[in-house]
């Protein structure tokens, strides 16, 4: 092929790779939620409580034990999963035990969950619970109005005495 | 290889040639790729705040007032990641397609794949630093996908999900990471061609400029733009991904992370395990004869599988002495090709050479072409070498011709193509691969600079290269072959001192 047909050849097989390079940077847009759609996101780390009493060794058990290990308080490390529950308006959308981390399961466990939510007022509810003996002792409930395009993220503190709404 | 794949390839022959083909050296357009990522991004660092509150603003600065340099260079740095990516995936699915993941080259094969990993790791933190609403999904997608893993003592999601801002030490992370990947991906590519002699790691000129030329039009046709500033609190209804290398995001929400997790995994181990079930019969392995062998060394420099190493000798004789590693000899004979004892014209009833093919020896060598030698009748006459690799030879034997097969042409010594015009050819044919398609890299190359001489063994000055003619035709082009034979004949029987038998 001589050289000019050669160059309009490579020119007419270099641009639609150009076009495709183009196109697919940007192209097809990607819709993380609907337009009419806020998201609701859970996300907290919390460390559960022990899941057994601490027990008193005896006189007897302490003597045993080497002189650096006779620590008074014999404390199983393991701790309760987590209970996680979160209600929107009249449905339960997550019901979910959270094992702790850790071979021991003596670490935090830590709760990751998104939703999308349509547009508007909403009954919001989200139960925790932490202790031996099921139920929940942290429940926190609030009506807001999630606008379209909107992430509202529930975390836990217990400094600032548990669920704490952030949008 | 798939037979449209070879049209589809010959075709780009007929536009670019063969040495400026993009699909003949995607390999080589990656090492381009990556070092127009280097100089881009090298400017684009200078000028980059590295500040979580800074990064932002100082990219949409580039881009916006300084649209001519920084703005152009931005774009470019993304196209060519894009590119990056469509050249690997191309290069990956070509070897793949050619079976060049078996025995001796697999360990270009394994080595490749985690350059995979480096290459989407290096791109998808590359899109977090710009810090806009892309970048904090890509980052919140990733924290996701790593989470799924338990490692770390807090999750990473919590970083982005605005219960915790991302800080400017984070921020710092990102960037050193978009500075290590890269060099980790360079040092892999380099470990991934170690086994390889004389690797193109350069396109050619014409190519190079294609390239950069299609990047440039790329950034100006259409500019790279930021999305909005990175905000967890609001998401946008469309986001512009970089499909090229963010694909896995949507795939991981549409499926979950432990899925796409199962996915990777499963591709990286089936890339990885492919040589171990695919290895085919054992191959024969050059060997070397100590004896006949003083250590010159150009066996080493043309073995196009690095399988001939240079070592003091054994025998406790001064010198070096070659050695053959099994596992990465392909038995292409190029060695063989390659040494100064392969010569015919050697007075000895067994032609022992320094390093030869156990089942292809170079004394059954110049037997065959005495043969075929004796076989020669009519004027002109000519003695093809035929690599077997090549267009099919069979129907170029007849009156006039004969034909001494080769595994590859690369195994011809020089001196053999004399032999034959002294014994009576009046022309040589070198039949070898097609230009670009040589089953072992380098056969044809090396014959040809081995003629030209410009590479040891090369053909003596004194032999007429008017009788001597390099065809290189590919499997199914026999026609091109036999015209090639025709012309050459011509060209003999033009000759005035025509006196070849």
């Amino acid at each position: 092929m001589k050289r000019a047909p050669r160059l309009v050849a490579q020119v007419a097989l270099y641009v639609p790779l150009m076009a495709l390079l183009g196109y697919l940077s940007t192209r097809p847009q990607f819709s993380v939620i609907a337009p009419d759609e806020a998201l609701l996101r859970l996300s907290f780390i919390h460390a559960a409580h022990r899941a057994h009493a601490c027990r008193s060794r005896s006189a007897a058990e302490l003597a045993k034990l080497p002189p650096n290990m006779r620590a008074p308080l014999d404390c199983p490390r393991a701790r309760v999963p987590l209970r996680v529950e979160l209600q929107l308006d009249d449905r339960v959308v997550l019901e979910r035990e959270v094992t702790a981390a850790g071979l021991r399961h003596d670490g935090e466990a830590t709760v990751y969950f998104r939703t999308a939510v349509p547009a508007g007022r909403h009954l919001i509810a989200v139960r925790m619970g932490d202790r031996p003996g099921g139920g929940f002792n942290y429940t926190r409930t609030a009506t807001l109005d999630l606008a379209a395009g909107s992430a509202l993220v529930i975390d836990f503190d217990p400094a600032k005495g548990g669920f704490v709404f952030r949008s | 290889m798939p037979g449209l794949w070879v049209a589809f390839e010959r075709m780009l022959d007929r536009a670019f040639g063969p040495a400026a083909n993009p699909l003949r050296n995607l390999g080589a357009l990656g090492f381009l790729l990556f070092w127009v990522l280097a100089a881009s991004g090298i400017y684009l660092y200078v000028r980059f705040d590295t500040s979580i509150e800074g990064a932002y603003a100082s990219i949409q600065h580039l881009s916006r007032a300084e649209w001519y340099l920084g703005g152009v260079l931005r774009s470019v740095h993304r196209y060519a990641a894009d590119a990056f990516v469509v050249v690997t995936l191309a290069h990956l699915a070509r070897e793949w397609a050619a079976g060049r993941f078996r025995r001796f080259r697999a360990f270009s094969w394994i080595s490749g794949v985690p350059l995979v990993w480096l290459l989407y790791a290096s791109g998808i933190v590359g899109c977090w630093l710009v810090w806009d609403q892309r970048a904090l999904f890509s980052a919140l997608a990733t924290a996701q996908w790593l989470d799924v893993l338990g490692l770390g003592a807090e999750p990473m999601t919590r970083n982005f999900v605005g219960v915790g801002s991302v800080g400017n030490r984070l921020f710092s992370l990102f960037v050193f990471l978009h500075v290590g990947l890269p060099l980790a991906l360079l040092a892999g590519m380099w470990v991934h061609v170690q086994r390889l002699g004389r690797p193109r790691t350069a396109p050619s000129r014409a190519l190079a400029l294609g390239m950069l030329a299609m990047l440039l039009a790329a950034a100006l046709a259409s500019p790279v733009q930021s999305a909005a500033p990175a905000d967890p609190t609001h998401l946008p209804a469309m986001l512009e991904l970089d499909w090229f290398v963010l694909f896995a995001h949507p795939l991981m929400y549409a499926t979950s992370p432990g899925a796409l997790w199962v996915l990777v995994g499963v591709a990286t181990v089936a890339l990885i395990a492919l040589p171990r079930f695919a290895r085919g019969a054992a191959p024969v392995t050059a060997q070397v004869s100590r004896a006949d062998c003083n250590g010159c060394g150009r066996c080493v420099a043309d073995c196009p599988y690095q399988a001939v190493l240079l070592g003091p000798r054994s025998d406790g004789r001064r010198g070096w002495q070659v050695e053959v590693l099994a596992k990465r000899c392909a038995a292409c004979g190029i060695c063989a090709g390659a040494c100064p004892s392969s010569t015919p014209f050697r007075s000895v009833r067994e032609l022992v050479s320094g390093i030869d093919l156990p089942d292809l020896k170079v004394h059954d060598l110049r037997r065959r072409l005495a043969q075929a030698l004796a076989r020669l009748a009519g004027r002109p006459s000519v003695l093809v070498f035929a690599c077997a690799q090549a267009a099919r030879s069979d129907g170029l034997a007849g009156p006039g011709s004969a034909v001494v097969g080769l595994r590859c042409l690369g195994m011809l010594p020089p001196s053999f193509v004399e032999y034959a015009l002294r014994r009576g050819a009046g022309g040589v044919l070198l039949l070898g691969c097609r230009e670009g398609e040589c089953a072992y890299r380098l056969g044809t190359d090396l014959t040809v600079a081995r003629l030209a001489g410009a590479r040891e063994p090369h053909l003596r000055a004194n032999v007429p290269r008017s009788r001597v003619r390099v065809a290189t035709c590919g499997a199914g082009e026999e026609a091109q072959a036999a015209a090639e034979l025709v012309q050459l004949r011509r060209a003999l029987a033009r000759e005035p001192d025509n006196a070849h038998a």
